[in-house]
């Protein structure tokens, strides 16, 4: 494989350190070879910044991960846990997994409350007053705490992704997938999530992010990679990733996104 | 090319009141009834139409009819032009029970009053202990009722024979209605289950009763199944119409169920599943609880279909309350008596059925989060 995997010193093949491994998985939908022999380490606490056109394969790819897609070959190992069709291994990720969709898909019958703690309680068996006092801690590192008994349906975009990422958290994942959060978003709201994200690295959180945030992705990512037709093209630190890129496929994506 | 004239606004616009003869009743009218020469022409001859129609109703039910509960029947609506409610006042308590032994109707009060007072008690916001509530009419009530109905030990048995009048309509509208919903909540995920032999038995148990008509389902249960059922085995009329008439419930609800169901987001699904929660915990508690609020009209429209369909009970010769009535009429007292007899029926059907739908519409009202 031509992955330049970028790794922290010391670290090599199957690693303490692995987050997630994924080895030569394939996903096909149909006849349709939609991710074709990826490859990917992410280490603890690392960062990394998934782009590429709309129907690369990248959100396909992070949604494999906790298992909303079935891949049909190859490994991924999230956490020690090998994926297969064992449902106790899928819940068993899924609990140290949280993710952040496009469409927010908080559930608009549940107070912003109710939805922080709905999982902590039936999935993690939290006592109830307990899990509300951590989903007020989150709602307030999310600067949102007002808005907690509120209906989804009453917040801006803003502050309901801002609540998402706050309802992911309630479960103490250690890996945080974002699948495009800033992509349903007005202009002048995209900065309040991209914030809480940014503080969300800062506190050494291992994410995944698909995203075109290319601001966000020099600020935090430890690397980036970039994505087309179901392959992982190029992966790099991000200043070499944007001053230097070495393929001509990204070349021409990054002066697209970046002309204007 | 025109000029670009630079503009600020440095002064704030203050709200003004609407004009007038934009608000009030008389702009309604204005508005709803006479917007046009042909709305204008419509609206009087509506009221003209509601003036023929509801003059002589009124002459008829109210201002000429007999309210006296005569005790020499013969005597009985002797006066021209007005409806006879001696025949309603008279035949009351038989159309409310039917035969059901005079001693023993504080029986069937006490179930109903129960079961009006928890269901009151849930509908009700403030009261607390729902959750108790909820249980005891769920697991504890039907025993309750059955026993009361139909006797037993202490009490007095009453056979279901003996059943009748508006008491056999609520008992055969309640039972299917209460079974209907978590049987069809149940045939309808089984339908979308991805397991194939599951899939294919809800197919056939919401499909097979769907394709036929109740008249046919009331008389296979009644008339056909004691055919192929060993000789010696009783089944009581009234448990083998509540069966029958419960699958066919169960299978429209599925199909109603199905729908809300796939107008819930897959996105909403993604979410639950990402976050940990089971099947059963994703479809108790995200997914059900917001397909139940679209399909409230729906579940609605099927019981008050399901609450008039108890009267093609005739078929199999149980005397619900129109078929009470109806028998009532051709008593040799109170021939000609029909009219009154079925706008009484209409009027408590009405009733019931309009109750529920104003319920509905108060239910879609309360569950209304997303603005």
């Amino acid at each position: 494989m031509a992955n330049p995997d970028i790794q922290p010193s010391g670290a090599s093949g199957v690693s303490e350190d692995a987050a997630i491994q994924i080895i030569g998985m394939h996903k096909w939908y149909g006849d349709f070879h939609v991710l074709k022999d990826i490859d990917l380490t992410v280490y603890r606490g690392e960062r990394i910044v998934i782009c590429g056109p709309s129907g690369s394969g990248k959100s396909t790819l992070i949604r494999c991960i906790n298992r909303l897609e079935e891949h049909q070959q190859g490994q991924i190992i999230v956490e020690n846990i090998e994926l297969t069709n064992d449902l106790k291994g899928i819940d068993a990720i899924r609990r140290e997994v949280g993710m952040v969709f496009q469409h927010f898909n908080l559930f608009p019958h549940l107070t912003v409350l109710e939805n922080l703690t709905l999982a902590p309680i039936w999935v993690r068996k939290v006592a109830k007053a307990e899990a509300e006092e951590m989903a007020m801690e989150y709602l307030e590192r999310v600067k949102i705490p007002e808005q907690a008994l509120k209906f989804p349906g009453q917040l801006s975009g803003g502050q309901q992704q801002r609540v998402a990422i706050a309802r992911s958290l309630c479960m103490n994942p250690r890996i945080m997938l974002f699948d495009e959060p800033t992509s349903a978003l007005d202009p002048e709201m995209i900065s309040e999530v991209l914030d809480v994200m940014v503080s969300l690295a800062e506190s050494g959180m291992t994410m995944l992010c698909v995203t075109h945030e290319m601001g966000f992705a020099r600020k935090i990512a430890n690397r980036v990679m970039f994505m087309d037709e179901g392959e992982i093209i190029e992966q790099n630190e991000p200043e070499e990733f944007f001053n230097n890129p070495k393929s001509e496929r990204t070349k021409l994506f990054l002066s697209q996104i970046l002309s204007h | 090319m025109p000029v670009v004239e630079p503009f600020v606004r440095t002064e704030h616009c203050p709200d003004l009141p609407p004009p007038r003869g934009q608000t009030g009743i008389v702009h309604w009218i204005r508005v709803n009834l006479f917007s046009s020469p042909f709305n204008a022409v419509l609206t009087i001859a509506s009221l003209y139409l509601v003036y023929v129609t509801v003059v002589p109703l009124f002459t008829w039910g109210v201002l000429n009819a007999d309210w006296t509960s005569p005790n020499n029947l013969d005597r009985a609506c002797q006066s021209e032009g007005g409806a006879c409610w001696s025949f309603i006042i008279v035949r009351f308590n038989q159309f409310m029970y039917g035969f059901y032994p005079h001693e023993a109707r504080w029986r069937v009060d006490t179930a109903f009053a129960i079961l009006v007072i928890s269901l009151a008690a849930l509908m009700i916001e403030r009261v607390p202990y729902k959750k108790y509530i909820g249980l005891f009419v769920i697991v504890i009530y039907p025993f309750l009722a059955y026993f009361l109905f139909l006797g037993g030990g202490v009490l007095e048995e009453v056979d279901t024979g003996q059943w009748g009048g508006l008491f056999l309509t609520l008992v055969l509208a309640v039972v299917p209605i209460a079974v209907s919903l978590p049987f069809g909540t149940l045939l309808a995920l089984g339908r979308r289950s991805e397991m194939p032999i599951i899939r294919s038995v809800c197919i056939c148990l919401i499909e097979l009763p769907r394709g036929v008509p109740l008249i046919t389902v009331l008389f296979m249960s009644s008339v056909v199944l004691p055919l192929f059922l060993p000789p010696g085995t009783y089944f009581d009329k009234v448990l083998r119409v509540l069966v029958g008439m419960s699958f066919f419930a169960a299978a429209y609800m599925a199909e109603t169920v199905r729908g809300g169901l796939q107008a819930i987001p897959r996105g909403q699904y993604e979410a639950a599943q990402a976050m940990g929660l089971s099947y059963w915990k994703m479809m108790g508690l995200v997914i059900l609880p917001q397909a139940l609020k679209i399909m409230i009209p729906g579940i609605v429209s099927s019981f008050i279909g399901l609450f008039k369909d108890t009267t093609l009970v005739v078929v199999v010769g149980l005397l619900d309350m129109l078929n009470v009535i109806t028998a009532a009429t051709a008593h040799s007292n109170w021939l000609g008596t029909n009219i009154e007899g079925y706008v009484f029926a209409a009027f408590v059907y009405w009733v019931f059925c309009f109750s529920m739908s104003r319920y509905s519409i108060y239910l879609e009202h309360k569950l209304h989060t997303s603005h």
